[in-house]
């Protein structure tokens, strides 16, 4: 037995621990559960996996017991790896781990510390418990839970009235797309009457093609809700109003990824729904191109990382979309390095900054925070795509795939990498480069956040050589065969470079051109940095209408109205019943006494009369 | 003397006494209702417990039976502690209002 509970149940321990005795515990203690349970977790994984043996020929599966039985159906609380989880869980314990010991050094001086870190593993727990279930509702579970922290998290400072609304935000987008992931589960039990991985895979090819499309896009629906896809992203960069770690872990690397995860997994669906593949490939190089031409224009560094989370996973459901399954899951990998690089360095940037998130407050940051800047470059170098870092295997797997399928994908596709590169460089000139022109001193982050920095870096460099996935998961997704074509590489890189040089050109040699080219630009650069006006627009259309419709029918009407109406009037009702019962109670003992000898005298009639009918009738 | 007892017994038909129970009742009610001192008040209760209890009696030695000798004495029994407690609250209230008056005895109205 390897004993695959083990691994989620840690974090959940350390939750248990932190939630009901953390406000009691010192720090030290509290960094010990939460960082270490999370540690132990990934040491876990890393033994189950040098003890496994070959996954492909043997996946582990474990049945702890059966949760639903309905007849036929039933349902198991059941884990189960295979290579693909287990990429996803080095993936989750690993950086999660990593962001744990970032947290203690990034929150140490914060109100709740101990909740934090409650609500972190409470998160590493369902996440772990999403990419192990071994069928669709244990995956669910995971998926809820998840979004339950993130709600938690995102509005950890619920002082702040712009946090809960974000909370509130991604809670109910994600709603949206989990209710079309329980359509499609429901499916599934109906056309399968099983929700194994194994067993709804093995019969997924002898259904209708529609019916397989039906579930296929139901699916996607979810994905896009969680991975914040085309049309439901907006919860996305508002979601930055959590702490920094929180938007590194949870609305970077491992969260928001789950859609791309809940697709590949369900490859065995999507394959044979192929206008399904088409819309998901189409989705996610739109959301790809739309969010990175909003991250050109903003200024609220953890804005622009969220416009480019978004932009990145839309990449990854290109992968997916175009049957590159395994190299989707490799840019999730990388993306997980560089990203939460990325963030955890902009939270040591706004440390540094002393709270502050706005680039034009920033600048000249080199010299004041050496180790932040190192890694942070390296970071950009590989979202970039710059020869040999991770982002550049990831995306150009992507991208090859892309153009197989419909090389206009592909230009599409390497414009956005441009657009990439300058926006996330962008971002690290204005951060690093110039004066600096904000409040108080800058200085250097601790080495709690540093270390965890210098591990990311090494693997964001280094991480396509180190994990090669498309090679690790080539038994579930065979590579496809076929001459690679070194040209689009090379274009793909060119167009990464332009965009560095140029946000070079921009932001450092000649600084005056940004805004001339933004006032030249006039009513699109309005578009654009007002975000397309989307979150406006879903304003007017849905939110509006909804708001005024629950306050005139439900609110105002069924409420007031009629709840409120009949509880308040069965009050009224009683009252005036008793003001009229009230006038025998005069509080005169006389009186009290004249109708107890009124009853007795009318009892006695009524006995008497009853008394001569009955004797009338023995009569007769 | 027992001879002239029964034919006291035997002569004394039991509607004089029901007639009398009546009467003793019927005063008693209409004390109650009428007089405004408590403690007569209370006497008149009296009154019609015993009213009932010589039905009771004048019954049972009708109809040769005992229930209604025990039954008379369980109203005396009730009766009695019904006086004693009758009687401190009586007690009590004049020591409290310094009246017997039972129309200003009416703090629970107001």
């Amino acid at each position: 037995m390897l004993h695959l509970w083990l691994i989620p149940a840690l974090p959940l321990l350390g939750f248990l621990i932190n939630g009901i005795f953390g406000r009691k515990l010192p720090k030290s203690v509290i960094n010990l559960i939460a960082v270490g349970s999370v540690v132990l977790s990934f040491a876990w994984v890393l033994q189950i996996f040098m003890t496994a043996g070959d996954l492909a020929a043997k996946p582990l599966h474990a049945h702890y017991f059966t949760w639903i039985r309905s007849g036929e159906f039933r349902v198991g609380w059941d884990f189960a790896i295979d290579k693909l989880t287990m990429i996803m869980l080095f993936v989750v314990t690993g950086i999660g781990s990593l962001i744990h010991i970032y947290a203690t050094g990034y929150m140490a001086d914060e109100e709740g510390y101990y909740r934090f870190f409650a609500y972190l593993n409470l998160f590493m727990f369902f996440m772990l418990t999403l990419v192990l279930g071994a069928n669709y509702l244990i995956m669910f579970v995971g998926w809820e839970g998840v979004g339950l922290c993130s709600y938690l998290l995102i509005g950890f400072y619920f002082v702040k009235k712009s946090a809960t609304t974000a909370g509130n935000k991604a809670f109910i987008v994600n709603r949206i797309g989990d209710f079309g992931f329980s359509l499609a589960i429901f499916l599934i039990v109906v056309n399968f009457g099983t929700l194994d991985f194994t067993r709804v895979f093995s019969a997924a090819a002898g259904k209708p093609v529609g019916t397989l499309t039906a579930i296929a896009l139901l699916l996607l629906l979810g994905a896009c809700g969680k991975s914040a896809q085309i049309p439901l992203y907006v919860w996305l960069p508002d979601a930055m109003e959590g702490p920094t770690p929180v938007s590194a872990l949870i609305h970077a690397a491992t969260m928001v990824t789950a859609g791309v995860y809940m697709c590949t997994r369900s490859a065995a669906i999507f394959t044979h729904a192929p206008a399904a593949m088409e819309t998901v490939a189409i989705i996610g190089l739109a959301t790809a191109v739309f969010a990175a031409t909003i991250g050109l224009t903003q200024y609220d560094i953890k804005k622009v990382f969220a416009y480019s989370t978004v932009s990145q996973l839309g990449y990854m459901f290109l992968g997916v979309g175009v049957g590159a399954f395994s190299a989707g899951i490799w840019h999730l990998v990388t993306h997980a390095f560089f990203k939460a690089l990325l963030f955890l360095g902009a939270g040591s940037v706004i440390h540094a900054c002393h709270g502050e998130q706005d680039m034009r407050h920033m600048g000249g940051l080199k010299k004041y925070a050496p180790w932040t800047c190192g890694t942070l470059a390296c970071a950009s170098l590989a979202i970039s795509g710059f020869p040999f870092t991770s982002g550049y295997f990831s995306k150009d797997a992507i991208l090859g795939a892309a153009y197989g399928y419909a090389p206009w994908m592909y230009w599409v596709g390497v414009i956005t990498a441009g657009m990439t590169a300058f926006y996330v460089w962008r971002a690290f000139w204005m951060t690093f480069y110039g004066d600096y022109k904000g409040h108080g001193h800058p200085h250097e982050s601790s080495w709690s956040m540093l270390g965890p920095l210098v591990v990311l870096a090494v693997l964001s460099i280094a991480g396509g050589f180190l994990f090669n996935v498309p090679k690790i998961l080539d038994s579930m997704f065979p590579i496809a065969e076929g001459a690679e074509n070194m040209n689009l590489t090379y274009i793909s890189v060119a167009f990464g470079l332009i965009g560095i040089a140029l946000s070079y050109y921009m932001y450092v040699v000649n600084t005056q051109l940004p805004e001339r080219i933004a006032a030249s630009l006039g009513g699109l650069y309005t578009l654009v940095y007002n975000k397309y006006f989307v979150d406006e627009l879903y304003d007017a259309t849905i939110v509006n209408p909804m708001i005024t419709g629950s306050t005139t029918v439900l609110w105002h009407g069924m409420d007031q109205g009629v709840i409120d109406g009949i509880v308040n009037g069965v009050g009224t009702e009683s009252k005036s019943i008793g003001g009229v019962l009230k006038q025998m109670q005069s509080g005169n003992i006389r009186s009290y006494a004249t109708w107890v000898v009124l009853g007795a005298v009318a009892l006695l009639i009524v006995m008497g009369v009853t008394a001569i009918g009955f004797a009338a009738g023995v009569g007769k | 003397m027992p001879e002239a007892l029964q034919a006291l017994n035997n002569g004394v038909p039991i509607s004089w006494y029901l007639v009398l129970s009546a009467l003793l009742f019927a005063l008693g009610v209409a004390g109650f209702l009428l007089r405004r001192n408590i403690i007569t008040v209370f006497m008149c209760i009296e009154l019609m417990l015993n009213a009932v209890n010589l039905s009771f009696v004048a019954f049972s030695n009708q109809h040769k039976q005992v229930a209604g000798h025990i039954f008379t004495f369980f109203v005396m029994v009730v009766a009695a502690a019904e006086a004693a407690v009758g009687l401190a609250i009586i007690l009590t209230v004049f020591k409290n209002r310094a009246t017997l008056n039972i129309d200003e005895i009416s703090s629970l109205k107001n």
